[in-house]
């Protein structure tokens, strides 16, 4: 920390630094955020009468403790990395998608479908169908308030969330009614078990959808700063009649934005049901979405700071269980430290001023109101 | 804006202006006086429901257009209600006073519109991230504070006015109500008095409209935006307190439902203007009695198909609305002082 602070002190010359300077001045805020939303959670437990020290070891020993403990840590980071960089896609072209819980819900059950659905197909056929489903479905989902806000004005910011609202009640219907479990003792709402073939195994510990989701990352990054249509989402994303000037087919690229995040979003809910739980079962899936919202922030929008920000909510999430159990706190704590993470990291003014960090000017700020109402 | 027009009282200019409204108010209530004689108690029955149901709806969309007139986009009215939902609860089990829990609701809600002015005014973050973390900051808070197993006092029951609750058709659907919805009704009513017909109304508008300029005239722009939004979170609280104290009488996870960002949609509907968000409630409200009445009915369709009403109805008054309500022109830019 000392040599970077050294940095730090040293005026103007970006040029001149290291990559370490880099890494650092891209993780110095999150790392921050994340520290005081850990210290204001620690009041809140000594508020609700209980032990900080012990509660974050707790945690700490759930997500990390051992082999079993940081493989669930994997998975539960698994689909967290999808939503993730679902909603820092949507964000790289102003677009707010909230929508991610729905799109993921959706992913989840289809994936499930073709996973029960489907018979008579080898594993590696089967498991990639039901994943490329999952993602379909998420495609389809996603495309909606594309679409709406495209032809109609309506922010996606409602709209994405009145349509998680319609998703869980289709999503519930369905493993209630037409796909429901009905074999003997069942009365619960959720779909029959996936076949062995649509399972995506873990290898020695680690969750093969984890690899896929690095993948994903890859892809994403190599999708937004390598190719024209990264291009396009981009500009579209810092100024959108700049864009329509220059000659991009704004709508088209908003559109093909959601889709995109929607698909990723999908393939998340889909690998959480291939890999995880093995059917579809309403409630399963809560949260997934929204933490994206999160995580991708935390993760400063590129595909690879997504990664670490996932693997952290990811191992709150599984130490959460162990904190509940071993010393008895409610695992909601875990939701309020992640928005205080949330705050801190866009509220990176209130950070800076307190941690005297400078800016360091290369930022591209993307400004999400800009569609409200104005067209 | 409106003064200007004002100057030329004529019939033709309310016509042209009011026409189209006068039109479809008749309709409705040759509508609702069709079915009243039909089946008067049925009739009764679901506009007094539409009326209930529209209140944390029209008190919604009030604190998010009192925040946007004053050019301050609010998406956390889902947060600051279900905060507010949550310590009127709480209020209610530790004093057992309705009227204190109410109290407490109510300053909830405007300690929470005092974070979103930080945020928005004050910080100058991205207003939609800001309602986010309020958003998420309620759901996770209130999550982890709820135990299950407090007991309450109850919740408020009708107050019938007196003679005013006897009138055949208004009365019991008006005038036989408890008293958030009372207040409700009230509000919408003083905020348009306040928002067009007062210099406080003006000031906020042109703070929403062309900052800059208030500011050059001497308004006070960081005070009003302040303001306006603190007191809009103090009617997000009103109507937080509505569901647990009026509604349900507990409190429950998430309990908001959404209703948060319905208001958006109402607010959006009504144009900006008080009294148009409460017609747009209203319809709301409708729909969700029309929801509970299927339901009565036993017509075969699945429950979640009827749950998905509300949001669909938002879904498609948004796609037909935005693009033609006029938004207030400084809605959502920070203001930085010269």
């Amino acid at each position: 920390m000392s040599a970077e602070q050294k940095a730090t002190s040293n005026s103007g010359q970006h040029q001149e630094r290291g990559w370490l300077y880099k890494i650092w001045q891209q993780v110095n805020i999150p790392l921050a955020a994340v520290f005081f939303a850990l210290l204001i959670g620690a009041v809140l437990l000594v508020i609700s009468g209980a032990n900080p020290i012990q509660a974050y070891a707790a945690l700490f020993d759930g997500a990390f403790g051992s082999m079993t403990a940081l493989g669930r840590t994997l998975e539960k980071a698994t689909p967290l990395i999808f939503s993730g960089l679902a909603v820092a896609f949507a964000f790289k072209a102003g677009l707010f998608n909230i929508g991610a819980q729905g799109q993921l819900l959706f992913g989840a059950i289809t994936a499930a479908a073709i996973g029960f659905g489907v018979e008579g197909l080898p594993a590696y056929i089967h498991a990639p169908l039901a994943l490329l489903g999952g993602a379909a479905a998420g495609a389809l989902y996603g495309a909606i308030p594309g679409a709406l806000k495209v032809y109609t004005g309506a922010h996606e910011v409602i709209t994405t969330i009145m349509l998680n609202y319609i998703a869980i009640n289709i999503t519930d219907y369905l493993a209630d009614g037409p796909w429901k479990d009905t074999s003997a003792g069942n009365i619960i709402a959720r779909t029959p078990e996936i076949h062995e073939t649509a399972r995506i195994p873990a290898i020695a510990g680690i969750p093969l959808g984890f690899g896929l989701a690095i993948l994903a990352a890859i892809l994403v990054w190599w999708i937004l700063s390598r190719t024209t249509l990264g291009f396009d989402i981009r500009t579209v994303g810092l100024n959108a009649s700049a864009a329509r000037y220059a000659g991009i087919r704004v709508g088209f690229t908003i559109i093909l934005t959601m889709v995109l995040s929607g698909a990723l979003a999908g393939i998340g809910g889909a690998v959480e049901t291939q890999g995880v739980v093995g059917r579809y079962q309403p409630g399963f899936n809560a949260g997934l979405g929204f933490d994206g919202i999160t995580i991708a922030l935390l993760g400063k929008t590129s595909p690879f700071g997504v990664i670490p920000a996932a693997i952290l909510v990811g191992a709150m999430r599984a130490g959460a269980s162990n904190m509940q159990f071993t010393a008895g706190i409610a695992k909601e704590i875990v939701d309020v430290i992640q928005a205080l993470m949330l705050f801190f990291v866009s509220a990176d003014m209130v950070v800076r001023w307190i941690f005297r960090i400078r800016e360091s000017g290369e930022e591209e700020k993307i400004t999400l109101s800009s569609g409200w109402g104005h067209q | 804006m409106q003064n200007s027009y004002s100057s030329i009282p004529t019939w033709k200019y309310f016509w042209h202006r009011y026409g189209l409204l006068t039109g479809f108010g008749i309709f409705i209530l040759a509508l609702i006086l069709f079915f009243y004689f039909q089946d008067s108690e049925k009739t009764i029955a679901v506009l007094a429901a539409s009326v209930r149901h529209s209140t944390p709806l029209v008190l919604g969309a009030l604190c998010g257009l009192m925040n946007e007139r004053a050019g301050v986009i609010n998406i956390g009215i889902e947060g600051q209600m279900l905060m507010a939902a949550f310590m009127g609860y709480m209020v209610n089990v530790w004093t057992g006073n309705l009227y204190i829990a109410i109290l407490g609701g109510v300053l909830t809600g405007a300690v929470m519109g005092l974070f979103h002015a930080f945020m928005s005014v004050t910080l100058k973050l991205d207003q939609i991230i800001g309602g986010t973390v309020i958003n998420i900051l309620a759901l996770g808070l209130t999550g982890y504070f709820y135990q299950t197993g407090l007991t309450t006092e109850g919740k408020f029951t009708a107050i019938p006015l007196g003679p005013l609750a006897e009138i055949p058709l208004i009365g019991p659907v008006l005038f036989d109500n408890p008293p958030i919805t009372y207040a409700a009704i009230v509000l919408v009513f003083v905020v348009q008095f306040v928002l067009f017909r007062t210099k406080w109304g003006l000031r906020t508008r042109a703070v929403g409209e062309h900052p800059r300029a208030a500011d050059t005239v001497g308004i006070n722009v960081y005070f009003m935006r302040y303001a306006n939004v603190i007191l809009g979170g103090a009617i997000a609280g009103l109507a937080g307190a509505f569901l647990t104290l009026e509604a349900v009488g507990s409190f429950e996870r998430n309990m908001t439902n959404g209703r948060g960002f319905i208001a958006l949609a109402v607010m959006l509907f009504g144009k900006y203007t008080p009294l148009g968000a409460w017609g747009a409630a209203l319809f709301f409200g409708f729909t969700t009695a029309m929801q509970t009445q299927l339901q009565f009915a036993g017509i075969n369709v699945p429950h979640q198909f009827i749950g998905m009403i509300p949001y669909l109805t938002t879904i498609l008054v948004l796609a037909g609305f935005v693009g033609r309500t006029r938004v207030p022109a400084a809605d959502g830019v920070p203001y930085e002082k010269e």
